[in-house]
């Protein structure tokens, strides 16, 4: 048998720990006993690993800083709930509707990814964190002037003003600011985990390829790699708006699980989040952004019995664990202890 | 970029310690604080210390409720949970019906508040005391309302709360009725149409100047029903702005607007941190027409860093008022002040009046069974609510429609000297 390389069987690994979880989480939330607050949790958990990972892409693996990630989420987010919402009577099944819901959000978030590479790619470093960060507050800004209703003749939209005049038995769904107040919960945990596993299947297949390959090339270093004649705003593109629709998914994801969305939801904060779960699980490592993710999303929650110190302890908890992954004699302990790696490095 | 992301993640640090020490008025206040999933809620009543008479009966009544303790709006919810902390107090001393009352953090965030109310039912909660403040009461409410609790909110005025009220704007009704939700509050149209009426009546301004919060639930959705009620009574509008969440420290363009179209008195339907910032600023500015409120003002004076002089002779229309002469809001505001050093806003009325609005209700209804179902509880409370009349801080004779809003007379206040006294 060929020995596989080490890439592949991390990513192996990764697939296996994923369906592992989930199988496990499923079978304990089948238990009556099983924590309300975990169940609630478990659909956002796998909106957040998924915004991640998508992140990672942009972060770890093109090497270019996005603060602006939250506004994909949030374009996807808006889009497949509001397309659910319209396709209520249309399609009745609920796992179909969720299904066109997020491609519709994926679509439309790599669209809007797309149109502000143009300008952003130009850029690099610094000022392209500037200009997401930019383009994160435009899209709250544009959807809380956003008014969508729909009634028997279809959708009606307006800007600014909330201009409009609905038929018999027509109803608002985007309301501008109050957001969308009644989503209809059609995520379930599966949908979550096949997202997860699809998001993995992508990113792992884009990295290993040719593709791929030319785009950590411009990250090492860009000069090279555009003198040995690739394509900068190819990939640089390919990558980023991969990472955008993604991100549309997640957020569609996120927002049918929800009883309620608004747009502030979605603001500098939220991108942040994503970016300390991409930077704790480590640039460019997938699963340490899915442990991350899912495990400071569990944390808040899980420290509630501590009461007030609840949000201190979880700074806290940030801290040390961001020092402690990043100190040398930490890593050098688990390289004693784990011997396979380190023959692994040497070979 | 190494640098810039140090830079950001320490900033965040910092955020998230601040975000930690908001809460820390509210330290052990709860009376019976009983441990998550611990079923014991005798022995955790008597154990805080707070509640006297709180061990005399075996079991109790869980009550959760949802609030901010942290982050920009905590002090609502802080003061919600106090004032509801001091009727579950006396009414544990009373001896009859216990209560075994809970808050929960939701820092303003319907997600995080979802997660609360989970926490809560994991904890065993029978009666739900709602969401403190309105977009995350939109996402408990639904929640209560697929496992039928009975939630009665004290301050989450909208009208997506509860549901099956019409849309001003395009008179559609976009949510059905949620069955087991009720008001403390009053619901966001009718404040705005009642400031409009006030204004209106005791020709308050001849020209008005709006600025609103445009990306704010509450705030929209008085000004949506200020307006049209506005233009019928015939006042005249001069000047309207709005601020969002991002751009609530500047408001020289809202106020120049204002000025500049000559407006006698501004109408800022938002909660008292704008506010503050927006008497300070105008202060500055030379410009001082007569200030018009709502519910959220209230708090303004204890904002750290107001000079409260410019409060002077700002109105705003609230429920309660904690200079009244009436002897339970004396007690109430005396026992307040004694265990938190301030003055109770409305919202810890609100709070106040919900815990015995819920006690009467089961008084009424005779019911002492504690091991009673959420369920089954609220179907009793429903039947209860829509029947009964209630006398509480915040209004005499106060009465439930089906539809879960509540009527009671608002009261027009006015700040002098620093103290909020009623305008007749």
């Amino acid at each position: 048998m060929k020995k596989l390389d080490r890439a592949a069987r991390t990513n192996l690994l990764t697939y296996g720990f994923v369906i592992l979880a989930f199988v496990i989480l499923q079978l304990l939330s089948r238990s009556p006993s099983f924590s309300p607050t975990l169940r609630g949790q478990l659909v956002p958990i796998c909106a957040y690993v998924v915004m991640a990972l998508s992140l990672n892409l942009t972060v770890g693996i093109l090497g270019e800083l996005s603060l602006g990630h939250a506004g994909f989420m949030s374009v996807g987010a808006f889009s497949g709930a509001v397309a659910a919402a319209a396709l209520q009577n249309a399609i009745p099944s609920p796992g179909l509707r969720l299904a066109l819901a997020l491609v519709i959000g994926a679509i439309l978030a790599g669209v809007v990814g797309a149109l502000i590479s143009v300008p952003v790619l130009r850029l690099n470093g610094d000022y392209l964190a500037i200009v997401t960060l930019a383009f994160g507050q435009i899209i709250k800004s544009l959807i809380e002037n956003f008014y969508v209703g729909v009634d028997s003749a279809g959708l009606h939209f307006s800007f600014l003003k909330p201009s409009i005049s609905l038929g018999e038995g027509g109803r608002m769904i985007l309301n501008g600011p109050m957001g969308i107040p009644n989503v209809a919960k059609i995520s379930t945990f599966t949908a979550g985990f096949l997202l997860i596993m699809v998001t993995l299947f992508i990113i792992f297949n884009l990295v290993r390829s040719r593709a791929g390959r030319a785009i950590m090339a411009l990250r090492d270093n860009r000069i090279a790699a555009e003198s040995v004649g690739i394509n900068v705003t190819k990939y640089k593109m390919m990558a980023f708006v991969t990472s955008a629709a993604l991100a549309g998914a997640a957020g569609a994801l996120f927002a049918l699980g929800q009883n309620t969305i608004v747009a502030v939801k979605f603001d500098f904060n939220t991108s942040i989040l994503i970016l300390v779960f991409v930077v704790l699980g480590g640039l460019g490592n997938m699963w340490g952004s899915i442990i991350a993710a899912a495990a400071l999303t569990i944390l808040p929650e899980a420290l509630r019995q501590l009461r007030d110190y609840r949000m201190l302890i979880y700074a806290v908890v940030l801290i040390v664990v961001m020092l402690t992954t990043n100190s040398p004699q930490l890593k050098a302990l688990l390289g004693r202890l784990l011997p396979h790696n380190e023959e692994k490095e040497a070979s | 970029m190494k640098k810039t992301l140090a830079l950001i993640l320490a900033v965040v640090m910092c955020v998230c310690l601040f975000a930690g020490c908001g809460g820390s008025a509210d330290a052990g206040s709860t009376p019976a604080s009983g441990d998550s999933g611990s079923s014991a809620s005798a022995g955790s009543a008597g154990e805080s210390g707070s509640g006297s008479g709180s061990t005399a009966s075996g079991a109790a009544f869980k009550l959760g409720g949802i609030g901010p303790l942290t982050g920009g709006a905590a002090i609502y919810g802080n003061a919600a949970k106090n004032g509801a902390t001091i009727a579950a107090e006396e009414i544990n001393a009373l001896g009859g019906i216990q209560i075994d009352l809970r808050y929960e953090d939701d820092a303003h965030d319907a997600e995080k508040s979802v997660n609360a109310y989970n926490t809560l039912k994991g904890w065993g909660m029978q009666i739900s005391l709602g969401s403190v403040t309105s977009t995350p009461g939109v996402a408990t409410s639904v929640e209560a309302n697929n496992d039928h609790v009975f939630y009665l909110t004290p301050s989450a005025s909208s009208t997506d709360v509860l549901g099956g009220i019409a849309n001003p704007l395009t008179g559609t009704v976009d949510i059905p009725r949620k069955d087991t939700i009720f008001q403390m509050c009053f619901v966001d149209p009718n404040q705005g149409s009642a400031s409009a009426q006030y204004i209106s009546d005791q020709n308050l301004g001849s020209k008005i100047a709006v600025i609103y919060k445009n990306d704010d639930v509450y705030s929209t959705g008085v000004y949506n029903s200020f307006a049209p009620k506005a233009a019928e009574l015939g006042l005249d509008i001069v000047s309207t702005t709005t601020f969002t969440e991002d751009t609530k420290t500047d408001f020289s363009v809202q106020l120049n607007d204002a000025k500049a179209n000559g407006a006698d008195l501004v109408f800022l339907p938002m909660y008292y941190d704008a506010a503050a910032l927006i008497l300070t600023q105008a202060s500055a500015m030379g410009y001082s027409p007569k200030w018009f409120g709502i519910d959220g003002m209230d708090g303004i004076l204890s904002v750290d860093g107001f000079d409260t002089a410019l409060a002077e002779g700002v109105m705003l229309l609230t429920p309660f008022n904690a200079d009244s002469d009436d002897a339970r809001t004396k007690s109430f505001v005396e026992k307040y002040q004694a265990a938190y050093g301030e003055i109770p806003n409305q919202f810890a009325a609100d709070g106040y009046d919900c815990v015995y609005a819920i006690y009467e209700a089961l008084n009424n209804a005779g019911v002492t069974d504690t091991s009673l179902s959420a369920s089954d509880l609220c179907d009793i409370l429903i039947e209860q609510f829509t029947s009964m009349t209630f006398d509480g801080l915040t209004g005499d004779g106060m009465t439930w429609g089906t539809d879960g809003a509540v009527t009671k007379s608002p009261k027009g206040m006015f700040i002098q000297n620093g103290v909020y006294v009623g305008m007749d």
